[in-house]
């Protein structure tokens, strides 16, 4: 059974349709990425899953169950964009508040405290004040205040975003941890690399619809991109594109499109030779989820 | 390039609705309120306010009689002879004594009674030194209606005098002779204290300060929503009116602490009288600092930004100050004005903290002021659960 469905969600904000019958699931244990440009509806979605949007339409359902606005989720982390802590309070102490506001207490809040501790990296810094922390620092803490009293699905609102690739790294392997426990996790985010490299599954979202959901080899047939991309790297700069290819902006490299790798790659490389050029590296590559996502949305992700 | 930061700050401000007000409208709204306190008809100071006093006619004779119904003539002094026997509007009346007189002094009715004993009679307009004296019981709080009092009952005097078909006799000797009718000055209040002011100013600052600090605390709100703390609070189970209700317990709780630090404060460096008056203190103090957080809840949630409710704060807080009597004692206010004051919880803060401090009113005296507060508590705490509704789920 899925952990979470979104049935036909709609919300209108005024005349602007934030959310316009957006359906999708998202099962056990799953790490799925939630795409779209500015003003798709990806947030409204997050927080309409934490109660925090009242629906005009459709259903939310966790657990085989309808999610009422304002009425508590226990099963259900949240882990807002913003570092969403009190600067003066230590590490130790937000947890403790957050822990509290999400239903534990006693022994369990303690032996949750140094888990969440020690999985975010902080152990030695647990009572130290929050301002005092990095960027890095502070995102993981956010996270861990999210998933202290062990939801079972764990909404991220681009939790990756202004942290460095330490600690984004860092970030990613506290979410495979919380996997490996049988988390499901629901992320929005911008960095299209990530979201190839990290999710299982991808929906696509734009003007409140997903236009697209699968793996990205599954996105990329659905946007009709099967080639592949060959990209090589010249020794020197090439004065002229041999055919079948296009030259680089700095001209030392060339891009072409094929569909057959097997057959049209020692044709194009035999070309590349005959114009007296040698090349210094090659790339071959499925379609990009940038592509994908051009394709399908119309734009680029950070428009 | 001078020209063009002069242009753009000049645009923004244009767009900057708030920043207009707070550069236009809030020192147009100061000077109103205070040109309405300070300056004409809006205190007794100027002369434009009639002092009330409660005159007891002891010897009731032809000639004291003139004398009250000089004194009712005066257009400075609004004289009071008889009080009601019970409540209710047609109890009947009785005459005032001397001791109940005192009585309503005590309680703050009246700044000033005047007492006429037997024989007071003959000495108008003797300049008998040995003849019988006026009594003026005055509470010491209000410095001017004694010594007001004092001086018309001269012009009182002499009028009565003259349509007494008294006689202006006898032969001066001294400048205490001098005056128609002698009069003995006791102050039925505060005797026994050194600084009978503190009492005053330790309630008005710290009722003008707790409301600036409950507002400002409760900015908090507004930076907890930047944070997006408020948003991740919201979807935990705490709720809105959870989270309310611990914001103003912790607020009640800050301006209690506040309070008690100005009053041992004043205890120890101005003798201020806290020890004798501890019930009562403790009373007025947790009332006066539910109101105040309450009061700061409200101006949080009205505003979106620091800076709104900065300005917005400062508007309010400042102009009920100064219309409850923080600054200028109310008591120095017109009757009109002083009725009006009572639309800010802090003038009945500061009433009921002159009748424990100044009065000495035992604590079911405090009820009218308790009740008053605790009214404004529960309407600022439902306004500001209505205010909070922006931030539930849309």
């Amino acid at each position: 059974m899925a952990v979470l469905e979104i049935k036909d969600a709609r919300k209108s904000f005024g005349s602007t349709r934030a959310l316009d019958g957006l359906s999708f699931a998202l099962g056990e244990g799953e790490l799925l990425g939630l795409l779209g440009p500015n003003g798709a509806g990806k947030t409204t979605l997050i927080r309409a899953i934490a109660g925090r949007v009242r629906l005009n339409g459709g259903t939310i359902l966790l657990h085989g169950h309808t999610l009422e606005p304002e009425k508590p989720r226990r099963d259900l982390g949240v882990v807002p964009q913003e570092n969403a802590l009190y600067p003066l309070l230590s590490a130790r102490e937000n947890l403790e508040t957050f822990g509290k506001l999400n239903g534990i207490d006693g022994k369990h809040l303690r032996e949750r405290i140094a888990w969440a501790l020690e999985w975010s990296g902080l152990a030695d810094r647990a009572t130290s004040l929050v301002r005092t922390f990095s960027g890095g620092m502070k995102r993981r803490l956010n996270l861990a205040c999210g998933v202290l009293h062990e939801p079972k699905l764990v909404l991220l609102d681009e939790p990756t975003v202004g942290v460095d690739p330490q600690s984004r790294e860092s970030i990613y392997d506290m979410l495979g941890a919380l996997r490996a426990r049988g988390t499901s996790l629901l992320l929005t985010t911008h960095y299209l690399e990530e979201a190839e490299a990290r999710c299982e599954r991808i929906v696509v979202i734009d003007h409140g619809r997903a236009v697209a959901a699968g793996t990205l080899v599954e996105l990329v047939a659905q946007a009709g991109l099967t080639g592949r991309r060959v990209r090589l790297s010249l020794d020197r700069p090439a004065t002229k594109a041999p055919a079948g290819f296009a030259l680089g902006e700095d001209a030392g490299t060339l891009t072409a499109s094929i569909t057959d790798v097997a057959h049209e790659l020692p044709g194009l490389l035999a070309r590349v030779q005959a114009e007296g050029l040698a090349v210094r590296d090659l790339e071959v590559r499925t379609a990009s989820l940038q592509a994908v996502f051009l394709k399908l949305t119309g734009k680029e992700l950070r428009e | 390039m001078i020209a063009l930061i002069v242009q753009n700050a000049w645009t923004q401000l244009r767009r900057d609705r708030a920043a207009q007000i707070l550069a236009f409208v809030v020192p147009i709204a100061f000077f109103s309120i205070f040109a309405i306190i300070f300056g004409g008809g809006g205190n007794r100071m100027n002369g434009t306010s009639r002092v009330a006093v409660a005159v007891v006619d002891e010897e009731g004779s032809e000639r004291s009689r003139a004398l009250v119904e000089a004194l009712k003539g005066d257009s400075a002094l609004r004289v009071i002879t008889t009080r009601a026997v019970r409540a209710g509007e047609n109890a009947p009346l009785e005459p005032l004594t001397r001791a109940t007189a005192e009585q309503m002094v005590k309680n703050g009715d009246v700044p000033v009674a005047l007492v006429l004993p037997a024989g007071v009679g003959a000495s108008i307009g003797s300049f008998n030194a040995a003849g019988a004296k006026a009594l003026v019981l005055h509470d010491p709080s209000d410095p001017v209606a004694g010594r007001t009092v004092g001086g018309l009952l001269q012009r009182a005097a002499l009028r009565a005098a003259a349509t007494g078909g008294g006689v202006l006799g006898g032969q001066a000797r001294d400048a205490d002779e001098m005056m128609p009718l002698r009069f003995e000055s006791h102050a039925v209040l505060g005797e026994k204290r050194g600084s009978p002011m503190v009492a005053f100013y330790a309630a008005g600052i710290a009722v003008m300060f707790i409301m600036f600090s409950a507002a400002g605390a409760g900015g908090a709100l507004i930076e907890e929503t930047e944070s997006g703390t408020l948003e991740r609070v919201l979807t935990t189970g705490l709720g809105m009116t959870g989270l309310l209700l611990g914001k103003w317990i912790y607020l009640t709780t800050l301006a209690c602490a506040q309070v008690a630090v100005m009053f041992v404060w004043g205890m120890l460096v101005f003798k201020l009288p806290l020890l004798e008056h501890l019930a009562g203190f403790i009373v007025m103090t947790v009332c006066t600092s539910a109101a105040a957080a309450a009061f700061g809840l409200v101006l949080a949630t009205l505003s979106r930004t620091r800076q709104q409710l900065s300005g917005l704060a400062n508007l309010i807080v400042l102009s009920l100050n100064a219309l409850g009597g923080s600054m200028f004692p109310r008591f120095l206010m017109s009757d009109a004005l002083q009725r009006v004051s009572l639309i800010g919880f802090n003038a009945w803060a500061l009433d009921g903290y002159i009748k424990v401090f100044w009065r000495g009113a035992p604590l079911s005296a405090l009820a009218p002021q308790v009740g008053a507060i605790l009214g404004f508590t529960v309407l600022f705490l439902v306004l500001a659960r209505r205010l909070a509704r922006r931030w539930e789920a849309a």
